[in-house]
């Protein structure tokens, strides 16, 4: 139903009245902006924890032995455990279920060569699969792969840095570089999102490590990503049994807390979903704020505009307006008012989270944005709190005796 | 066309009520020109808001235009407000925002009559009271007098079975208050039934009948004579 005649009726009064319309105006669409503010604020807070927490898969765990702390099974305290190859194959068969991916690993230092350069660096060994471990990117050539370790080849995929060191600006992809005295040809290079010390690693096949030094099945630690499908409570317990599972495969006491070493990126994801709740729940309850201020505002300046309309509504009513008329009056009226000062509001917001995000990034705000859903949301809670304050007055003032309004002045 | 019988009205005071209107009894007939005298506190200007309908009373009858009036709700009220009365007030009650033609259409607007034709009827009221001129000013660049006049043209533009104007002459001086008169006494010439609230006695002697009001009674009712003025 539209009433050209009644909305006419509305823009004279909104027209003539501009103080009085600039005033409530002023109040939705500075609420509404500041809400945004915060809002957008709140969001870039959390994506750069995302990103920060980026480095490595967030759905590993890394295994490794120490030597044992207490006497079990008629076996002394002090004994040295050590993993095998076995364990792989032990984990493979008893959790194949939430094992994602798994890998060995042994670590040692050795000095590169290549020409006149050289370095130190980590040498890791490991299997393919590590790269999603460390969420490596390749970006040259590529990374170890299945074949390299059945044949043994001495290949290795060198980090960004790595690369940088030793050839310079030039490409170090298919040139043969010198490790403890022993030559192997890079055959890709890798990024990593956790940054410049994720990328001084080199990695080489498991396998030829393995029979390089030493010839054994030792392994240095295992690392693993579980599947995604556990959620981190599950993830946390999944952890436990497979501590506990490796303890009693190894004769460890249970209550043997350091003979082997487990740690869960679940947990620390717990904490870090956590601290996101709690940011979450910050950013909620100074969004509520924020609309409650606003909520006040648009009250009182409707208690105070159907004040200062009731000698004119009185005047309309001895003129025949019914109290329906003088009441859809005024509400039209105020949810026009607040429903275009909240779009104000939300453009002039995006606005200014698009022109200063950029600048913000070195406090910790990563690309801060609204979800416009969210904004409408709190728009039409304004409008319908507006409407509320509205009609309360509104309908007083409609049943005002029309010469008690005329009286008033 | 109104018909009082019995009529009573308090007031509450705190504690205490007031009663205003003490049994009051009263005929007027279609084009009757009727002044109601009496000082302030008698009750007069209760009894007009009765008649109008801005205000109900506690006990008795009033009948307007053939119809009992009780129980009504606000709804009822403001429709036969605006199809049976128009009101002139002593301080005019012009909406300040609104030019002279918008205020005298605006009993229109709520009788549902379109804009076209609401904006032609009010033109046509507004040169009645010599004002077409003034159409398109705010109420603040009239005079009093022209205020008044304005008002008197938004209460004849429904056309309304009675005018009822409570001190229309209160707040204009002499000259004025004459022309507003006049004007008056045109429209009840015209066959309208017109009812004023005065304290004036000059006001009251160019009606043709004064009903006085004391302490909530009546204590006369005569027609005059009309004077020709000087």
């Amino acid at each position: 139903m539209f009433d050209l005649d009644r909305w006419r009726e509305i823009f004279q009064s909104i027209n003539k009245n501009k103080l009085r319309t600039l005033l409530s105006g002023f109040t939705i669409a500075f609420a509404i902006l500041l809400f945004t503010i915060l809002f957008g604020i709140g969001n870039g807070l959390q994506n750069t924890f995302k990103r920060e927490f980026a480095g490595d898969s967030m759905l590993s765990i890394y295994i490794w032995a120490n030597k044992t702390t207490k006497p079990y099974k008629g076996l002394q305290s002090g004994r040295q455990i050590q993993l095998e190859n076995s364990d792989i194959d032990f984990i493979l068969d008893k959790f194949d279920n939430n094992v994602n991916t798994i890998s060995p690993r042994i670590q040692q230092q050795v000095q590169a060569v290549y020409k006149g350069e050289q370095n130190n660096y980590t040498l890791r060994a490991v299997y393919p699969s590590y790269q999603q471990l460390e969420s490596a990117e390749v970006e040259s050539g590529r990374f170890l792969t299945m074949l390299d370790l059945q044949q043994r080849k001495k290949v290795v995929a060198i980090g960004r840095l790595v690369e940088k060191d030793l050839f310079g600006q030039l490409s170090g992809l298919g040139k043969d570089i010198n490790l403890g005295g022993i030559s192997y040809k890079v055959i890709g290079t890798f990024s990593d999102p956790g940054g410049s010390n994720d990328e001084r690693y080199i990695y080489a096949p498991f396998t030829t490590i393995q029979r390089l030094y030493g010839n054994t099945d030792k392994i240095g630690d295992v690392g693993l990503t579980y599947n995604p499908n556990l959620n981190v409570d599950q993830a946390i317990a999944f952890g436990n049994k497979l501590k506990n599972a490796l303890k009693d495969k190894h004769d460890v006491s249970p209550r043997d807390q350091s003979a082997i070493g487990l740690y869960n990126y679940a947990e620390g994801n717990k904490q870090v979903s956590m601290m996101m709740l709690v940011l979450n729940v910050i950013i909620l309850f100074i969004g509520i704020g924020t609309l409650i201020a606003g909520i006040i505002g648009i009250s009182n300046i409707m208690v105070y505009i159907v004040r200062e309309r009731t000698k004119e509504l009185g005047i309309r009513k001895a003129l025949g307006a019914t109290p329906g008329s003088i009441i859809s009056m005024i509400l039209m009226e105020s949810i026009l008012i607040t429903a275009i000062a909240g779009y104000v509001g939300l453009l002039i917001g995006t606005g200014v989270l698009k022109l200063i995000g950029e600048s913000l990034e070195k406090y910790f705000i990563t690309n801060p944005s609204v979800n416009t859903g969210v904004v409408i949301g709190a728009t039409i809670t304004l409008i319908i709190a507006g409407t509320i304050a509205g009609y309360l007055p509104a309908k007083r003032a409609a049943r005002i005796k029309p010469i008690d309004a005329l009286n008033d002045n | 066309m109104i018909e009082i019988k019995n009529l009573h009205k308090s007031y509450p005071m705190g504690k205490e009520s007031l009663h205003v209107l003490k049994g009051l009894n009263l005929k007027i007939e279609e084009g009757e020109f009727v002044s109601i005298m009496g000082s302030s506190g008698s009750g007069k200007s209760t009894l007009l808001n009765i008649v109008g309908l801005l205000d109900v009373h506690d006990e008795g009858e009033y009948i307007l235009d053939g119809e009992l009036i009780e129980n009504l709700n606000e709804k009822k009220a403001a429709v036969l407000r605006n199809k049976f009365l128009g009101f002139v007030f002593q301080s005019f009650n012009l909406i300040n925002y609104k030019t002279a033609l918008e205020n005298v259409s605006m009993p229109l607007y709520y009788a549902g009559v379109g804009r076209k034709e609401r904006q032609k009827i009010a033109m046509e009221y507004l040169e009645k009271v010599e004002l077409g001129a003034w159409a398109n000013h705010l109420p603040s660049e009239l005079s009093g007098g022209q205020k008044q006049r304005v008002a008197i043209a938004r209460a004849l533009v429904t056309k309304p079975k009675v005018v009822l104007a409570d001190e229309p002459t209160g707040a204009l001086d002499s000259t004025t208050t004459d022309s507003v008169m006049d004007l008056l006494k045109d429209i009840n010439n015209e066959g309208m039934t017109v009812f004023v609230i005065t304290h004036e006695e000059e006001v009251a002697e160019q009606t043709k009948r004064i009903v006085r009001l004391k302490d909530g009674v009546i204590i006369s009712d005569e027609k005059v004579n009309q004077k020709v003025k000087a």
